[in-house]
């Protein structure tokens, strides 16, 4: 079902809210757990919540009132944000337990808009991972192949709404978190320019980097959440307060005339051929539509995975200082001074690739390396988005693979840190840059695992993006 | 930057720094894959950044700079904060009104 198809339902009470949280929970208890597929994309399920809203909605429609627009739309919340009543754990054991005081707000947005908060979704430690299999609480396989992982960090966010247990969810993309599981699992995903969405009650990984935004099924219902989830945020100084875009309306101005930007550096060595394949054809779809396609250059794409493990692993070392056994989730027990109370706490608390990244973020920082790595990093992040902004000046919109493989399988890459960070070779740029990204699905293998496209646009047109996205999507049926 | 080679004992520094106790098992481990990435990250090397500014924010890039008289901050104003007692349930050790710790003067 789509978001319209629910609100309309709803609406007409053909169907009610509650009915429909209930048809979505049933499906999750049947499939989700080990006596079903053992997908495990639910973390915490937030019935009551869900429930009361799903009955206020369903008074407003038994009262003719006008529904908003996620009204009685089943939609699940990746566990780095902050929702009341339920435990948040960021995938890590260091949080077990704790109930945040808060809600992030958009959550709260979501809710506001009629949305029914159907629980918590699991994704990699502190969203530090392109397979989900970084979660303190066990891996998220792949709807569309068992024997796969989702994608990461935002895995269970991405198998969720591919395996119908929610109708869109929330996730976040700091390297391509988003876009990623988007493409392995064949739906479509969003990351929003840097500043659309607040960050507040996102539980911060690299806040210069962290974005959150929609999964969903279709380009439309996408478009539909941003509208929802975008705007100034007091309580983040970094969201942005330019206007909100009419991303919604902005779907019915056809494509033809626009110019579309192909950066051969996405095309090299290392790409999947069947990958490439389904890319050409979505381009030949969009020539089809009336767009100029065109090779530019994005000259130091090679570079964006090295500068990003530079720059995230040493913001990630400054916000992961916080859990420190003091205020909040783990605390080793029967330990004698503060300062060794932090430190098992923290071993015990922090998996393998957090304690990873921050001591390669801690090191890059300290004293006689700061220079050498994260200025340089700072450094060639400008020369990365210097890149896009001179590329934006020719076209209107940038379209390329969002990962260079399908999806793998489970335990594939767990070994080689190395192998698993290039995995994001081709979505971490728009990321550095600040731009807005989506994936859209685009066809399968001949083994039937989903491919994703990625479109790019300019910072803050994500209308211009989304229409391109219709337009792929719609060459698709 | 020069060569890179972290050993055994850069590791055990830089995990005393982030507060990190690391098991014996964990610390080779650790090393090895510290170079390995350091070792990818070396690339950046190849670039001639000299003059290039540094980015710390998407903002900067597009002439949104933060205006420091404040302008662009919120109204300092008062508003109610968060319920006490719902953060300190979540307090690992709290008597009610502050967090509890162990002792912080060790010698």
């Amino acid at each position: 079902m789509t978001i319209e198809e629910v609100r309309k339902a709803v609406a007409s009470k053909a169907t009610t809210a509650t009915a429909v949280a209930e048809q979505h929970y049933a499906r999750i208890a049947a499939e989700d757990g080990p006596s079903g597929k053992n997908i495990h994309s639910y973390l915490a399920l937030s019935r009551d919540r869900a429930l009361a809203q799903a009955a206020k909605i369903d008074a407003m429609a038994a009262n003719g009132e006008a529904l908003p627009p996620l009204a009685g739309v089943p939609i699940g919340i990746k566990d780095v944000l902050t929702m009341v009543g339920s435990p948040a754990t960021a995938g890590s054991k260091i949080l077990e337990g704790y109930m945040p005081p808060y809600d992030a707000t958009a959550v709260k947005k979501l809710e506001a808009a009629g949305a029914v908060l159907l629980g918590k979704l699991n994704c990699d430690e502190f969203a530090m991972g392109s397979s989900n299999e970084n979660s303190a609480y066990g891996p998220v396989l792949n709807p569309r192949a068992l024997d796969r992982v989702p994608g990461g960090s935002s895995g269970g966010s991405a198998a969720a709404v591919a395996a119908g247990f929610a109708v869109a969810t929330l996730g976040t993309d700091t390297g391509g978190s988003i876009r990623q599981p988007a493409a392995f699992c064949g739906v479509v995903g969003m990351l929003p320019t840097y500043g659309r969405v607040s960050r507040f009650g996102l539980i911060a990984f690299a806040s210069s980097l962290d974005r959150v935004g929609p999964f969903a099924t279709t380009v439309r219902d996408a478009a539909t959440m941003l509208s929802v989830l975008a705007g100034k945020d007091e309580l983040d100084a970094t969201s942005s307060d330019r206007p909100v875009g009419d991303y919604v309306g902005a779907l019915d101005k056809p494509v033809a005339g626009l110019k579309i930007g192909v950066p051969a550096e996405y095309f090299g060595e290392g790409l999947d051929p069947e990958i490439r394949a389904a890319i050409e054809k979505a381009l030949d779809g969009l020539r089809g539509q009336g767009c100029e396609i065109k090779t530019i250059a994005l000259p130091h794409t090679r570079y964006a995975i090295p500068t990003y493990y530079v720059i995230a692993t040493a913001e990630a070392s400054a916000n992961l200082s916080r859990f420190d056994g003091v205020r909040f989730g783990l605390r080793a027990p029967g330990v004698q001074t503060l300062s060794a109370m932090f430190r098992e706490t923290r071993d015990r608390g922090f998996g393998a690739e957090v304690k990873r990244r921050i001591l390669l973020g801690t090191y890059a920082l300290s004293a006689g390396y700061y220079d050498a790595y994260y200025r340089k990093a700072q450094q060639v992040r400008t020369l990365l988005t210097r890149d896009f902004l001179a590329a934006f000046a020719e076209v209107d919109a940038i379209v390329g693979p969002v990962t260079p493989t399908p999806a793998f399988k489970l335990g594939a890459k767990t070994d080689d840190p190395v192998q698993m960070y290039l995995e994001d070779i081709y979505s971490v740029a728009a990321s550095l840059a600040g731009i807005c990204g989506m994936s859209v699905p685009c066809g399968e293998t001949k083994g039937g695992l989903p491919i994703g496209v990625q479109i790019m646009g300019r910072h803050f047109d994500e209308e211009t993006m989304l229409r391109v996205a219709l337009a792929i999507e719609s060459g698709q049926a | 930057m020069e060569e890179v080679g972290v050993t055994e004992k850069d590791v055990l520094r830089v995990a005393e720094l982030a507060n990190l106790e690391l098991t014996a098992e964990e610390v080779p481990r650790m090393q090895r894959d510290l170079n390995a990435i350091l070792g990818h990250i070396a690339q950046l090397n190849e670039l001639d950044t000299a003059g290039v500014p540094a980015m710390a924010q998407v903002g900067e890039m597009l002439g949104a700079e933060v205006e420091l008289g404040g302008a662009n901050l919120r109204v300092d104003a008062i508003r109610p904060s968060l319920d006490r007692k719902a953060v300190m349930a979540s307090a690992p050790e709290s008597d009610g009104r502050f967090f509890k710790v162990p002792k912080v003067i060790e010698r």
